[in-house]
């Protein structure tokens, strides 16, 4: 058998020269059309960034104003959804991936993935009707009723995920012990899976952190700093989508300055949530 | 000799695919039984059928009874976590928890509230470290994690693990296959020393390792049991033609 290359082996080096090169420049282009739109915010939103800025409220046009309490308010309501979508979400996917091996968890799961899928000022409108015209008016609770329920699917579906993975040995290893099969799931599945549950988790948050479309109904906007959840609440995003439709520059230059703010501490979360599970293993 | 298990007329059933056929046999109290047979054979089925293990696949059906202490462990009134108190398991991967190695033996003691004080905790699970023989490997680094251990090690701590609960019956599903020769030979040398408390029952590839260890063999073949008794019997004089194939490696 000869070693030498024949026309078929030099064409087959072609082909697979031409694929890596093809695949190689789309990996580029994605980072850079990344890098590009950070880069692009940092250079509109830097010069406008100052403490002022960032602890003030909004003021009428010529006299500064910030976005202290929309930072406040989108802090709030998330932490807000937090609190209420993680332990929901946990405790659902822990059920789908230890337990839901039925009609049910068939169910819940077809129905988590469609709730992941759907465009999210939805979600905005239904808790528009179910919690906002019932109250009376708009507030951070309605906001943050709403960001959890974008969550609570991410998260039960990612939790699922990540116990599936903890191999069954270890369930029988403790089953042959005679623990009973909740305890097997509390105390040596979800440990197992902790990890990756709080980087399903993490990823979830800085997915709702940037929601603008459910908070225009629920949430509203705020001028003022609000630490009541029973009132309208600002958030980054819908003072961005404010600050970005005025009509004046300087209205313009905050809004980017904010984009800079939300897009740097979802990026923040991004690489805090990958350095933690790294040095875990 | 008491009879610790007895099993009759069992057959077991993965949906509709029969698995094991009409098995009989009696184990007594602190001997050895080793389960000997080609793969597929439902030794192991046979064996997870002991402890109900095969309670955690949905398709599995049993028919027919298995008797612990004059006990069947399949009555209604059963409940399965005292029966796995009760005869315990170290399977054929070593499967520690993600803990560290104190807290791995700790586990079954802490969730079966065996413990009387933290002291009798620890002592507890030192107890169980030197009887599955490891103590002295480990004593010096108990708070860290069970997976820094060798795989050898690994698996003895699965058996340390299973004694501190104090069952008074052990089933090891193929617990050496996966180990090198020395590490083996201290399986093994713990199998014999535990038979003393404990009684053990042990599935196996290894014909030598069914006949250095255990007081009588059981051969699987197809499902069916087809011939059990002595260990010196079976591997001298064996009553079946068929068994005298397998172990003299004619076949399997």
């Amino acid at each position: 058998m000869a070693i030498t290359a024949t026309p078929k082996d030099r064409n087959r080096r072609l082909v697979n020269t031409v694929m890596t090169s093809l695949t190689a420049s789309c990996a580029v282009f994605v980072t850079a059309l990344l890098l590009l739109i950070i880069g692009y915010i940092a250079i509109r939103g830097f010069s406008s960034i100052s403490f002022q800025f960032l602890t003030d409220t909004p003021k009428p046009v010529g006299e500064g104003g910030g976005i202290g309490n929309s930072i406040l308010g989108s802090a709030i309501m998330t932490l807000l959804a937090a609190v209420i979508g993680m332990p929901v979400g946990i405790a659902a996917g822990v059920y789908l991936a230890e337990y839901g091996r039925n009609w049910y968890g068939n169910t819940v799961r077809f129905v988590a993935d469609t709730l992941i899928g759907i465009p999210s000022i939805i979600i905005g409108i239904f808790i528009y009707t179910v919690v906002v015209l019932p109250m009376g008016r708009q507030s951070g609770l309605a906001g943050g009723i709403a960001l959890a329920v974008i969550m609570i699917p991410i998260v039960a579906r990612t939790t699922e995920e990540m116990i599936r993975l903890v191999p069954n040995a270890m369930r029988e290893g403790a089953l042959a012990l005679g623990a009973p099969q909740w305890r097997v799931a509390w105390n040596i599945v979800l440990p197992a899976a902790a990890s990756g549950i709080a980087t399903g988790a993490m990823l979830a948050v800085a997915r709702v952190t940037g929601e603008t479309a459910p908070l225009l109904f629920t949430a509203l906007n705020s001028r003022f700093y609000n630490y009541y959840l029973d009132q309208p609440m600002s958030s980054l995003t819908v003072q961005i989508f404010n600050y970005a439709t005025g009509p004046f520059e300087v209205e313009h230059a905050m809004a980017w300055a904010a984009t800079l703010i939300l897009v740097g501490t979802i990026l923040i979360i991004n690489v805090l949530v990958r350095t933690v599970t790294k040095r875990r293993y | 000799m008491e009879n610790k298990i007895s099993v009759s007329n069992l057959n077991f059933f993965y949906g509709k695919a029969q698995a094991l056929y009409d098995i009989s046999l009696e184990v007594p109290e602190r001997e050895v039984v080793a389960f000997i047979g080609p793969s597929g054979c439902g030794k192991s089925t046979f064996l997870r059928t002991l402890n109900r293990m095969n309670d955690t696949i949905p398709i599995a059906r049993v028919d027919g009874g298995v008797m612990v202490d004059g006990e069947n462990i399949y009555a209604p009134g059963t409940d399965v976590v005292a029966l796995r108190r009760k005869v315990g398991m170290v399977f054929q991967k070593s499967n520690p928890f993600p803990k560290s190695i104190f807290e791995n033996v700790a586990y079954g003691i802490k969730i079966n509230g065996i413990h009387t004080s933290k002291t009798d905790l620890n002592d507890r699970v030192e107890k169980a470290l030197h009887d599955a023989a490891l103590w002295n490997e480990v004593k010096d680094r108990l708070n860290t994690s069970a997976f820094g251990l060798s795989g050898g090690q690994q698996q003895r701590l699965c058996i340390a693990r299973a004694l501190a609960v104090q069952p008074e019956v052990i089933l090891m599903d193929e617990p050496a296959s996966a180990l090198d020769p020395i590490a083996t030979q201290k399986i093994e040398e713990l199998v014999v020393e535990l038979k003393r408390e404990y009684t053990i029952v042990i599935v196996t590839h290894n014909m030598h390792q069914a006949s250095r260890v255990s007081d009588r063999t059981a051969f699987f073949m197809l499902g069916k049991l087809v011939e059990y008794n002595k260990t010196e019997k079976m591997f001298q004089n064996p009553d079946q033609k068929m068994t005298e194939d397998y172990i003299t490696g004619r076949f399997g």
